[in-house]
């Protein structure tokens, strides 16, 4: 990661070289004016020395040919900048369709990681080069910010609320992983890296995890929290059917719908209150401070895996569980 | 001229009373600003041990000088005391003070009571702020950022944060003085377009301290009730929202920047003025882009939150408008900028001060573009290149405008002169220790080095050891002027009522002024800065 002076950290990401040359020409729009102004003050300060013979026949006092050159130069200038910058920040947060979304907890003062694939890291995020990431992240306590200099990327953490951030890692190697809010004593700790891998060997990286998916633990709570008490899909439940929700569209009480995300189903989880599924009651009891962000990833990736009621009979889907 | 030697008043504001009493019940401006003065210059002091320590911490990339902890309570008391118990006060509570009734030809300013009123609520909003220091300190950084600062952090807030909303009271005390003072109390023939910019900067950020910092009062007071009783207002655990903190916050600490910097740029234009011998050009431009600043600035807080999570029209909206804040600090600086051409340029040590006001304040307000341009501020926003920018702006602009006021207004406020050489000798040690200390922090911010940070990767090290070596010599540089004015008051040469052969009310009064300002009210018939081909006319109005 160290090798000698640079004025830039590594390019390692789709969009590095572009914000790099966005930054570069900032710095030259920086030097030629910062160099002008500072040429200007001191030879008017040496012609005009007081103590020196000069012309000084005065100009008018005010011009508003120069008043506006002046505002219309900086404002043309600022003009390309922000141009060129919503340009490379909106490509920059859009995610392509093909990313594949990993997990994100933070934690005063560690950053969590959860693989698709079930594979569990802690400071570290191993990626593969070429493939689009989707980072969907949330804390557990303060707000924390995921920040990877080598991409030119960076996104706070939020509690109660997911933020995401995408990036498509080109050069493989090893990068620093900052958090870069501040979250209480241990802030400059919360640092970990990232690893980027050719996709062949990440694969295999992958491949060799060992670690249980969340599911596992999911069914767990679930019942250990009494879910099922009540989300059971024997008929007549006062509860809706959790099987088969995740991705499809729910109507709420108040007439309108949304998609059922994670977003929405750790909020649903958390705080039901806040939406009331369309012909029930708001029974269900609130779990917001006892469970944590990593139970309801948790709880998500099981009632992921529940099959749908349409496919299995309502009485068997709870039993037919791996 | 003006320049003819007047013998000190007999009995000026400064021989009005001797006792502590007749220090601490005055109700004058002028005694009042030096309450201000020596208590800000206190504080200056307080902040900038904070930060010797931090910056000797900082040598090294692990955490060897002090643990975690201690860092973090370092840098918010540094944060906290140099923002709200000095850069906010600094130049309108002591020159704006001393200075708004002077230049507009007034005995005092509109309300006296309340002025006095002002310093003491700022002296217990500092108390509270000490107060939380000796007994353990605070860790949330000057911003209180939630949900850390209400529900997390377990050092002490409330007394910080209750004394931030103290100061706060004092500064709206402060803004609403100035803007009556400046509508009802200007000289016959001071009309609008006649006032120094010193005034029209002060006038701006009235209006900014009196509109925004209820605000930051309010958010502060949520977070007190979060903390205090539970109560959600911002961490989600309790239902809250985080992010509007956030928004409550910038939406006056932004423009607090400009309460920051904007007075400073009053005092450039005076300075610049005085000694380039020269009417400002482009006056009423220069006047405007004071107001335009204050107004745009309320409408860019968002340009701190484009990676928090809010969307991204939102971001792109917030970029552009913060973007516009460039155009009128274009204008100031140019104008500043041709002011010398053809004038009698004099760099004594206020005039250095200015130059270097003007030197730095461009490089922080070009560095300001990168902030506000999106894709560049998503990679460097919370490292080192935010904090070299905002040092840019509050050291290299807010600092040296006021000790260049200082030095300017020295012999005006006291009746004595300061060694000039050693003035410009200090001057110019700022100038270069203020870059070392800054420069680097650009350089190693866009390299990745997030700020707040005790311990940090090896390749950041050179330079933060720049970095260091250069506060060391800022540190010396800020000691300089506080050792030589103290040995002015006793053994400074007496200074005449106008040492620089000024314009302006305030060099029209004896140096110390007598305690009404002056003998007859002031009667105003020309423009601001009369100076050069105005000479002759000058004389003959401005002596009657
Ligand atoms: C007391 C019964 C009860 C318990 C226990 C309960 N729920 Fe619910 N849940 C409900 C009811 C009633 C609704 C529908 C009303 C609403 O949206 O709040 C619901 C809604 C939901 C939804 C939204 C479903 C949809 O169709 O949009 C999810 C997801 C959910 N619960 C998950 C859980 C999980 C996970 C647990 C255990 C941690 C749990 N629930 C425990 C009663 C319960
Ligand atoms: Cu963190
Ligand atoms: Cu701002």
């Amino acid at each position: 990661m160290n090798d000698g002076f640079r004025l830039h950290p590594e390019q390692a990401s789709e969009i590095a070289a572009s914000v790099d040359a966005l930054y570069f020409f900032q710095v030259g729009v920086t030097v030629f004016f910062t160099v002008l102004i500072f040429v200007l003050i001191w030879t008017f300060a040496l012609k005009y020395g007081r103590a020196r013979k000069a012309d000084r026949i005065l100009p008018p006092h005010e011009f508003w040919a120069t008043e506006l050159i002046w505002a219309i130069v900086p404002f043309a200038i600022v003009m390309i900048m922000f141009g060129w910058s919503a340009v490379i920040f909106v490509r920059g947060s859009q995610t392509p369709p093909n990313a594949i979304t990993i997990d994100v907890i933070g934690k005063q003062w560690m950053w969590r990681i959860y693989h698709p694939e079930g594979k569990r890291e802690i400071n570290t995020l191993h990626v593969p080069v070429g493939q689009p990431v989707r980072l969907r992240m949330i804390s557990d306590d303060v707000i924390h910010s995921f920040y990877i200099p080598a991409f030119r990327a960076k996104m706070d953490v939020l509690p109660g609320r997911h933020t995401f951030m995408s990036f498509t890692a080109t050069k493989p190697g090893e990068y620093h992983l900052f958090c870069a809010e501040y979250c209480g004593t241990q802030h400059s700790f919360m640092r970990g890296r990232i690893v980027v891998m050719e996709p062949g060997v990440f694969a295999d990286w992958i491949r060799g995890s060992t670690d249980e998916p969340p599911e596992v633990a999911g069914k767990q709570l679930f019942e250990q929290f009494r879910c099922n008490n009540c989300h059971h899909n024997n008929p007549g439940a006062r509860c809706p059917p959790l099987g088969g929700i995740y991705g499809t569209t729910v109507a709420l009480q108040d007439g309108t719908t949304v998609t059922a995300d994670e977003s929405y189903l750790r909020e649903s989880i958390l705080n039901p209150a806040a939406h009331i599924v369309a012909g029930y009651k708001n029974e269900m009891p609130l779990y917001l401070g006892q469970l944590g962000e990593e139970d309801v990833l948790q709880l998500i990736a099981y009632i992921k895996t529940l099959p749908s009621p349409d496919a299995t009979p309502r009485s068997e889907a709870e039993n037919s569980k791996p | 001229m003006t320049t003819e030697l007047l013998a000190p008043p007999e009995r000026n504001y400064l021989s009005a009373g001797y006792t502590a009493r007749s220090w601490l019940l005055t109700v004058d401006h002028k005694r009042i600003a030096i309450l201000y003065m020596v208590s800000i210059t206190l504080f200056f002091f307080v902040g900038g041990a904070a930060a010797v320590l931090f910056r000797l911490e900082l040598m090294t990339p692990e955490g060897d000088l002090v643990i975690s902890e201690t860092y973090n309570k370092l840098f918010t008391l540094h944060g906290i005391v140099m923002i709200f118990l000095f850069l906010i006060p600094a130049v309108p509570a002591v020159l704006g003070n001393f200075l708004v009734p002077l230049m507009i030809g007034a005995r005092d300013l509109a309300f006296p009571r309340i002025n006095l009123l002002s310093w003491y609520l700022f002296m217990l909003g500092g108390a509270l702020v000490m107060w939380s220091t000796f007994v353990g300190g605070v860790d949330t950084g000057w911003t209180f950022y939630t949900p850390y600062s209400s529900t997390y952090a377990n050092t002490n807030v409330m007394l910080a944060a209750l004394g931030a909303f103290v100061t706060g009271f004092s500064s709206i005390l402060t803004g609403l003085n100035f803007i009556v003072t400046v509508h009802t109390m200007r000289a016959p023939g001071l009309r609008w377009f006649r006032l120094p910019l010193f005034i029209w900067a002060h006038y701006a950020t009235s209006l900014i301290m009196i509109l925004g910092t209820p605000v930051v009062a309010a958010a502060i007071f949520l977070v007190a009730l979060e903390r205090g009783l539970g109560i959600g207002i911002f961490d989600p655990k309790l239902g809250g929202d985080p992010l509007l903190f956030q928004h409550l916050f910038w939406f006056y600490s932004h423009p607090a920047v400009y309460i920051m910097v904007l007075p400073s740029m009053g005092v450039v234009s005076e300075i610049i003025a005085c000694f380039s011998r020269k009417r400002i050009f482009g006056y009423r431009f220069v006047a405007m882009s004071s107001m335009a600043i204050a107004v745009i600035g309320f409408f860019v807080w968002g340009h701190h939150m484009f990676v928090s999570g809010q969307s991204v029209y939102a971001g792109l909206v917030f970029s552009f408008l913060s973007m516009l804040v460039a155009i009128p600090s274009a204008i100031k600086v140019f104008n500043w900028t041709a002011t010398m051409h053809k004038g009698h340029v004099w760099l004594s040590t206020p005039m250095l001060y200015a130059l270097g006001f003007i030197g730095l304040f461009t490089m922080g307000g070009l560095t300001g573009l990168f902030l506000a341009t999106v894709a560049v501020d998503v990679h460097v926003h919370d490292t080192y290149f935010v904090v070299a920018h905002f040092h840019y702006i509050m050291v290299g602009g807010s600092v040296m405008g006021y000790l260049g006021g200082l030095h300017f207004w020295w012999p005006k406020i006291t009746g004595r002169m300061y060694p000039e050489w050693w003035g410009r000798f200090s001057a110019v040690l700022v100038f270069f220790g203020f870059n070392l200390t800054f420069f680097p922090q650009f350089v190693v911010g866009y390299l990745g080095m997030p700020r707040r940070y005790h311990t940090y990767p090896e390749e950041f090290q050179i330079y933060n050891v720049m970095s260091t070596a250069g506060a060391s010599i800022l540190g010396v540089a800020y000691l300089i002027p506080l050792i030589y004015f103290i040995w002015s008051l006793k053994y400074g040469p007496r200074a005449t009522a106008n040492p620089w052969d000024a314009r302006g009310l305030e060099w029209e009064a004896a140096s110390p002024p007598i305690t009404q300002n002056f003998e007859t009210t002031p009667i105003v018939t020309t423009d601001a800065y009369p100076y050069a081909e105005d000479e002759q006319r000058t004389e003959e109005t401005l002596l009657v």
